[in-house]
């Protein structure tokens, strides 16, 4: 039997041809792209069965599955009944055992060369990959059967993207990001721990909507959402500047919102979409609800101190300590602090311009 | 291994094998082997943790402050259990005291994930062992919506909504593209609703779906993001500010105007939508007995939310605290996880390696070195094992014991704990006895895969119930005056003893959790976990004695034999999560070499 299409699925929703353009130059806008692009995604999602996803889990916390389903927009169900086809997701699936692994086996088959693959979680290596073993395998053979025919591949959260926690010192099991064990494929980095729901989201409709990768900096994660650092966009970032801060927990200043730097933030050095997204369904982030970030979309996170030491103690954002000496006393210094903000950023534009040719 | 008795099962692996890997809808990895006489009766079952993250030894030399943080990642889905542990190991290491909103607000959160994760699990991971999807395009419309307004006066229930969800699902299923619903066992005689039921379930099993996102705001809004939310030695992250400029910045009236706004819709929710399908489930259900295992016989709780701040004693808990063992229900055994003599680990039958395997270690003296080695009558090879060897190693998971017992931790022990304590427990006991007298069944048909998960629901309810009491409680507080977060006063590590340790301990939604703690010179010296899953789903120990999955699997009825309908159903009964069971890791951690491997 034919597959649906992305368009047929909405019509049959009741969705009028009229509010389903509609919504495609509405989707086209919020993208950012001029009117004409409008059309493109309504013969997209006209002509396209829904794309087939794998999802494959190895060493992990299952935080990033429990992340996708709070997305609120657009709803987790919607995703999988409507948008793509979730067809194996040991998560999720109703079958088990034989008849899972069946299923894995027919998709990569049937849709050779045009499954998205996406990996929740690392393969560890030591002790011959079987420190994590699907269907009395070593889960990495999996991985890199299943990414043989993937068209490309997401790595979800911090455990795909580095490593996360099972891979902070001394990574006794030897958890490896997925880029490390594939590399011959399409990755897109979607780090965090987790990641925003809809920044999940985000990521896979972009992808079936245009039918490409989201632009990806030079670490391999979208720029649309981890192209600037918390801190830039931090509503806290005022008093930063004034020099207001949080000086210990539950003291005025924390009762009165000021900035969560001398805390530990690590808002400054994290480069992440939670002050400008906010999280489930943007009721709060963590620096608003009173703990500063402790940088959980940055490459070994874990292993940078603590989490309530100042990013004084970061090497390559040296220039912060700067800020911080003086950020309470001295306006103007504060404000140079701004301009080394920029700088940095600057810098990663143009490494990221350097390399992305590359990656496509 | 020859044909043996334990615990009241008789073990025989003589018939034939069935292996079951991946275990699916659960959280983490795990392989369950079977035998099967030739009735397809199970006589021998064998629960597998695979896989091993380490977590312990990384934890060491770090600052005890930031341990919430690792041990929160050990699960995602039972998320900021752990992190509240944590928090407790350190602060009775340290001895901390926290002002009294904090433990309110721990106690919201706590529950709010109660509430979550078992909603959760009924409509995502476990509904569909009882629920056939693919039934539900049969059923009528019109009969749908009088069996559901039947049971319950939730709105959404009409002829049109239900024959609209229909639809859906059955353009979804003539796609050809069945998603996560591929290759289920649909249409096994195992399968007890009519189509109307099962319409009815899956038209929720969506609801629940887009619901459950709202319930995790109560943590979004305390501790900044959900899955995994901030927390604070020595109280809450998060500060009240009620009257004063810049409340804005703080948990101010318009967050506890959202926090009450969705503990009361999450309430509703499950009065109106999870108990009644529960119930009407549980109607077509009843006769199905089997999964009981180790409940009746052997069951623990170490019992949580602590009414006033800083009293861990069992009177204080509104959870309760207690051991049963022997099957003797008139005797309730006091809990300690500081006595060496209670809680043991057990390695014999774990890829793990102790000097003396005879014996079991207290948490506090852990060993944890991997031995990655199968057993003489395993069918494979290392890397491809095709049957395991249950006479030798078999699982990534420790067997602990309480003095010497296995036992069966999570929804059903503690509802069971706290049924036969009616004076501490009363909302418990009526909850139980309303929803017997509705099945028409004996209090002994809790013992069942069926009672463990309506224990789940039960407690769901009184989690919802307690959510409401304790934002009650914050309420009053402030109005007293009080708005403190949080006791700085040995936030400095220097203010620390030079040695200290601690234990600490919660109930997670899935059961019995405990951290244990030494802190040296400021730095973490030594951390051990013993989680629920690794109650439940653990290995033999010396004397042969089987955990509580394995139990629970004895002596059922396949349907149809190669599909593991029924092992599934009773393994998902417990909410089995495979992440938190195995990640202990050697204690001496040594640096290994960095290769990157194509």
């Amino acid at each position: 039997m034919a597959s649906e299409t992305f368009y047929e699925v909405m019509r049959r929703q009741g969705i009028t041809r009229r509010s389903f353009m509609k919504f495609c130059s509405l989707t086209a806008a919020s993208l950012g792209l001029a009117p004409a692009f409008a059309s493109k995604i309504a013969n997209a999602m006209e002509t396209k069965p829904r794309t087939p996803v794998i999802w494959l889990h190895g060493l992990e916390c299952t935080c990033c599955s429990e992340s996708f389903i709070r997305s609120a927009h657009p709803l987790a169900k919607d995703v999988v009944l409507s948008m793509l086809s979730l067809d194996y997701d040991d998560t999720l699936m109703a079958a088990a055992g034989h008849q899972a692994e069946a299923a894995l086996e027919e998709i990569k088959k049937k849709y050779k060369g045009n499954y998205i693959l996406a990996v929740e979680g690392n393969p560890p290596l030591n002790e011959d990959g079987m420190y994590c073993i699907q269907g009395g395998r070593p889960f990495v053979e999996v991985l890199k059967e299943t990414a043989a025919d993937a068209k490309a591949i997401i790595s979800w959260g911090a455990c795909a993207s580095w490593g996360c926690v099972q891979a902070a010192k001394p990574n006794p099991t030897r958890a490896t990001p997925v880029h490390k064990v594939i590399t011959d494929k399409p990755i897109i980095k979607v780090p965090g721990c987790p990641p925003i729901a809809e920044v999940m989201t985000g990521v896979i409709t972009y992808m079936l909507t245009f039918d490409r990768l989201p632009e990806l900096d030079r670490q391999g994660r979208p720029k649309m959402f981890y192209g600037q650092r918390i801190h830039d966009k931090c509503y806290r970032r005022p008093h930063f500047d004034a020099g207001q801060f949080v000086e210990s927990w539950d003291d005025d200043g924390a009762r009165k919102g000021f900035c969560l730097y001398k805390m530990g933030c690590k808002g400054p050095t994290t480069y992440n979409a939670c002050s400008t997204m906010r999280w489930n369904g943007g009721v709060s982030f963590p620096i608003q609800s009173g703990h500063g970030c402790i940088g959980c979309s940055e490459e070994g996170f874990w292993d940078k101190g603590g989490f309530y030491n100042r990013v004084t103690n970061i090497n390559q954002f040296g220039i912060e300590a700067n800020a911080d000496k003086v950020g309470g006393t001295l306006a103007g210094v504060a404000g140079a602090a701004v301009v080394a903000h920029a700088a940095v950023s600057a810098l990663s534009r143009a490494r990221s311009g350097k390399t992305e040719q590359g990656e496509k | 291994m020859a044909a043996y008795e334990t615990q009241g099962f008789k073990m025989d692996n003589s018939g034939k094998r069935v292996v079951v890997d991946p275990v699916c809808r659960i959280e983490g990895h795990m392989r369950v082997e079977v035998n099967l006489n030739d009735k397809n009766v199970i006589t021998n079952a064998v629960s597998t943790g695979t896989m091993w993250r380490g977590l312990e030894v990384i934890l060491k030399g770090r600052d005890p402050r930031d341990a919430w943080a690792f041990t929160e990642r050990i699960c995602g889905v039972c998320t900021g259990t752990h992190a509240l542990t944590s928090v407790r190991a350190v602060e009775s290491a340290l001895n901390i005291q926290i002002p009294e909103n904090a433990n309110t607000i721990r106690n919201i959160m706590q529950l709010n994930l109660y509430v979550h994760d078992h909603l959760v699990h009924f409509y995502h991971l476990h509904a569909l062992d009882w629920v056939d999807v693919v039934s539900a395009l049969s059923a009528d419309p019109k009969k749908t919506s009088e069996l559901a307004q039947s049971i319950s006066d939730w709105p959404l229930s009409s002829p049109g909504y239900f024959r609209d969800v229909q639809n859906r699902l059955k353009k979804f299923v003539e796609s050809g593209q069945l998603g996560p619903f591929m290759n289920g066992y649909w249409g096994n005689p195992a399968y007890k609703l009519p189509p109307e039921a099962n319409l009815m379930a899956v038209t929720h099993y969506l609801e629940a779906l887009d619901f459950q996102k709202e319930i995790v705001k109560i943590h979004t809004i305390f501790g900044g993001k959900n899955p995994h939310p901030n927390w604070l030695v020595g109280g809450v992250p998060c500060a009240i500010n009620i009257n004063d400029t810049g409340a804005g910045g703080a948990i101010n009236m318009e967050r506890l105007n959202q926090v009450k706004s969705i503990i009361d819709r999450s309430r509703e929710f499950i009065e109106k939508v999870y108990l009644p399908d529960l119930l009407a489930i549980a109607t077509f259900y009843k006769g199905w007995g089997f999964g009981g295992g180790l409940s009746g016989k052997n069951m623990l709780s170490y019992g949580d939310i602590p009414q006033r701040a800083n009293d861990y004693t069992a009177a204080n808990l509104l959870f309760p605290r207690g051991a049963i063992i022997n099957g003797d229900l008139s005797k309730i055994h006091e809990v300690d996880l500081n006595d060496p003599e209670q809680i043991q680990e057990f390695v014999t039958h774990s890829w793990y390696k102790y000097p003396d395997e005879t014996k079991g270690l207290h948490p506090f003296d852990g060993i944890t070195e991997p031995n990655f080695e199968l057993g003489p009558k395993t069918k494979g090879t290392k890397t491809r094992i095709e049957e395991l060897d249950e006479s030798a190693k078999y699982s990534w998971i420790k067997a602990p014991r309480w003095r010497g017992n296995a036992m069966e931790v999570g929804p059903l022990s503690r509802m069971v704990l706290g049924y036969l304590q009616p004076k501490q427990f009363p909302f418990i006991k009526e909850t139980i006895d309303g929803v017997l007298h509705k099945l028409d069944l004996p209090v002994t048909a809790l013992f069942s895969t069926l009672g463990r998960t309506a224990a789940r629901g039960i407690e769901t309810l009184y989690c919802a119930k307690l959510q409401t009491e304790q934002f009650d409680k914050l309420i009053a507080n402030l109005k007293a005056g009080d708005s403190a977060t949080a006791n700085v006063e040995k936030w400095d590590p220097a203010s620390w003893p030079k040695e200290a340790r601690g234990a600490g301990f919660t109930e997670a939604p899935r059961g019995a959790l405990g951290h244990w703690i030494k802190i040296k010179d400021t730095k973490i010296d030594n951390y051990q976990c013993v989680v629920p899953t690794t109650w439940n789903g653990g290995p033999r120990d010396p004397k042969g004695q089987i955990g509580a999955f394995e139990a629970s699997l004895m002596d059922t009825p396949l349907a149809v034999p190669d599909q593991p309908l029924e092992i599934l159903r009773t393994l998902h009964s417990f909410d089995p999560c495979l992440a938190c069971s195995t990640h202990v890791m050697t204690p001496d951690g040594s640096e290994l070499t960095q290769v990157t491997v194509r």
